[in-house]
């Protein structure tokens, strides 16, 4: 993948600020689905709006309060779909106000293209790891280690380290 | 100097700082060669620890050579190869005198403040929290060490710095994990976490005797690792620890348990620890005990849980009338480094172990803030990181 457009450093500012912006556009949508649907020009789906509205919040919050917000910001990105379908719905030639649902859906397009940006650059770059066969060779143990069980019981458990003979098992024959 | 400083949450960055200076007669400064990043670092780079402050200088694995000593310090001079213990201590209060140096009762220099925290104060520690005397850590060009003529272990010269550093924590905190469990050769000892003091609790459990070490976690190279060294593993991500735990002690649960894990305890889908998750965001918790619920479920009655892994402050819903029910032992502490160094020193110059192995990455102080993200999320195959000043 080539380099990401911003700093993952600003990424995670920008990923705070979509959160608000969720979270503000989800309450207008949830509180005044009708001036909402007037603006973008689709009459008559509310309720449809609102519950948009519910999801913006929801993603809003997981936005600001999770360590990592990746996972909140591809649930953005998958809503900005679901806004884009149903704007695009908006630019029949049936609809008298499909101007504003032009404009609307340019703005939307606008925002994804934010989330996308963002959700790349916070993507951590992963060099492949070194293959597993590399982990298994390293014991640090000069034999294998059925050979090495053992090898340091010379060492002496110090008396305040000892479990009680009670405590031991198999249990010591009395 | 160039060095690495806290500056809050996920804030670690290389700064250039004063150089310090002999403050008293028992300091000695050291030019450090090698410094490592600890799972104990993590937990102040995620802010769970209280009491750290803007501009600490973060480390406390260090080795170097002695550049100048105080007065007082008659048993090391400028040339001398040491490694750096991450607890101070005086060598004489009444604990050192136990060889119980973690709770050392004159290295820390906010002794009052502690008293008021923990109830009585515990050693001072290098590049760690104001409660342990905020003492300049050892991720930087020069380390200045209090309680010099005690505080290091002399080492010769011929072996890499790769072999020797871990004497610093690492791999006495893995043996002291494995020594409290006073393995018997009929036990079973369970180690939860393969991150690096897994893995040397790992292999001291093994050289120890231990007739059958398990070992859980659910990053792929680090289980590798764990095999690498004896262990018996299970991936906690797609098997249940306790089932297989039980299966492979033929019910009766292994006898001694070890958390290598601590306060940031993951877990897959378990109710309590979507519990603590919830109260740890809004501050009811500090920590996230998953692991110690474990322990206590599946040890087996009067065994021992043995606890190196790092805790905070409040832990909820331990399950304590079981622990009690159960008679378990509880053993934990920071590491009394010192105490073992000498042997574990003569172990290496044998051959019979080079802590080495657990290296993956090795870069200049200028990569380190990329590096504790690195090892925090064991991106790139992460498992332990040296850093060359
Ligand atoms: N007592 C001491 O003196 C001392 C010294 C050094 C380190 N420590 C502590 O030891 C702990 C481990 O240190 P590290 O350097 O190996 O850190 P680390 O973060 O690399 O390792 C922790 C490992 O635990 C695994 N893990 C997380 N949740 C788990 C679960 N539910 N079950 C099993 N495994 C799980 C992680 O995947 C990771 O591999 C830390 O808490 C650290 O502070 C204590
Ligand atoms: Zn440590
Ligand atoms: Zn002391």
């Amino acid at each position: 993948m080539s380099r990401p457009v911003i700093a993952p450093k600003h990424a995670r500012a920008l990923a705070q600020g979509l959160g608000w912006f969720s979270i503000g556009l989800g309450v207008a949508e949830v509180l005044m689905p009708h001036r909402v649907t007037r603006a973008t020009g689709l009459h008559g789906h509310e309720r449809l709006v609102a519950s948009y509205g519910v999801r913006e919040i929801a993603t809003g919050i997981g936005l600001l309060t999770s360590r990592d917000p990746t996972p909140w910001l591809w649930g953005r990105v998958g809503g900005d779909a679901l806004d884009i379908g149903t704007l695009a719905a908006g630019l029949r030639p049936a609809n008298r106000d499909r101007e504003r649902s032009g404009a609307a859906l340019l703005a939307v397009l606008g925002v994804a293209a934010l989330d996308l940006v963002c959700v790349l650059a916070l993507k951590p770059s992963r060099r492949p790891p070194l293959p597993l066969a590399d982990y298994r060779r390293r014991s640090g143990l000069p034999q294998p280690p059925g050979a090495m069980r053992g090898a340091a019981s010379d060492f002496v458990v110090p008396a305040d380290m000892r479990t009680p003979p009670a405590l031991r098992w198999p249990a010591e024959a009395r | 100097m160039r060095a690495l400083c806290w500056h809050g949450k996920q804030d670690i960055r290389c700064d250039t700082v004063p150089d310090p200076k002999i403050e008293h007669p028992r300091d000695a400064i050291i030019k450090v060669t090698s410094c490592a990043i600890c799972g104990s670092d993590l937990h102040l780079y995620d802010n769970f620890m209280p009491g750290m402050e803007n501009g600490d200088i973060m480390g406390h694995e260090t080795m170097g050579i002695v550049e100048e000593v105080g007065s007082e310090v008659s048993n090391l001079k400028k040339g001398d190869r040491v490694v750096i213990p991450f607890t101070i201590f005086c060598g004489e209060c009444d604990q050192c005198r136990r060889g119980n140096f973690s709770v050392c009762e004159r290295s820390n220099r906010n002794k009052s403040l502690a008293d008021k925290v923990f109830g009585h104060t515990t050693a001072g520690l290098f590049g760690y929290t104001h409660l342990t005397g905020g003492y300049p850590g050892g991720q930087a060009e020069y380390l200045r060490v209090p309680f010099a003529d005690r505080t290091h272990i002399k080492v010769p010269g011929g072996i890499p710095d790769e072999t020797l550093l871990f004497l610093s924590d690492i791999f006495p905190t893995g043996w002291q994990a494995a020594v409290q469990c006073d393995i018997q050769p009929d036990d079973t000892v369970a180690i939860w976490g393969c991150g690096p003091v897994g893995q040397f609790a790992i292999r001291s459990a093994l050289l120890l005797g231990a007739k059958q070490v398990i070992a859980i976690d659910r990053v792929p190279e680090r289980l590798a690792m764990a095999e690498a060294g004896g262990a018996t593993v299970i991936d906690f991500s797609k098997e249940s620890v306790v089932e297989r735990l039980n299966e492979l002690t033929r019910g009766k649960g292994p006898e001694k348990c070890i958390d290598c894990v601590g306060l940031e305890a993951h877990a897959t889908a378990t109710i309590d620890s979507m519990y603590d998750r919830a109260k740890q965001a809004v501050m009811l918790e500090t920590d996230r005990p998953h692991v110690l619920r474990e322990m206590m479920y599946v040890c087996r009655p009067a065994g021992v849980l043995s606890i190196p892994g790092v805790y905070g402050g409040l832990l909820d819903k331990v399950p304590f009338g079981m622990a009690m029910n159960k008679g378990l032992t509880f053993r934990m502490g920071q590491t009394h480094v010192n105490r073992w160094t000498d042997d574990l020193l003569r172990r290496i110059e044998q051959g019979q172990i080079d802590p080495s192995f657990v290296i993956t990455h090795t870069v200049g102080l200028a990569e380190g803030p990329n590096m504790y993200k690195t090892f925090r999320d064991k991106l790139d195959g992460c498992i332990k990181v040296v850093l060359k000043p």
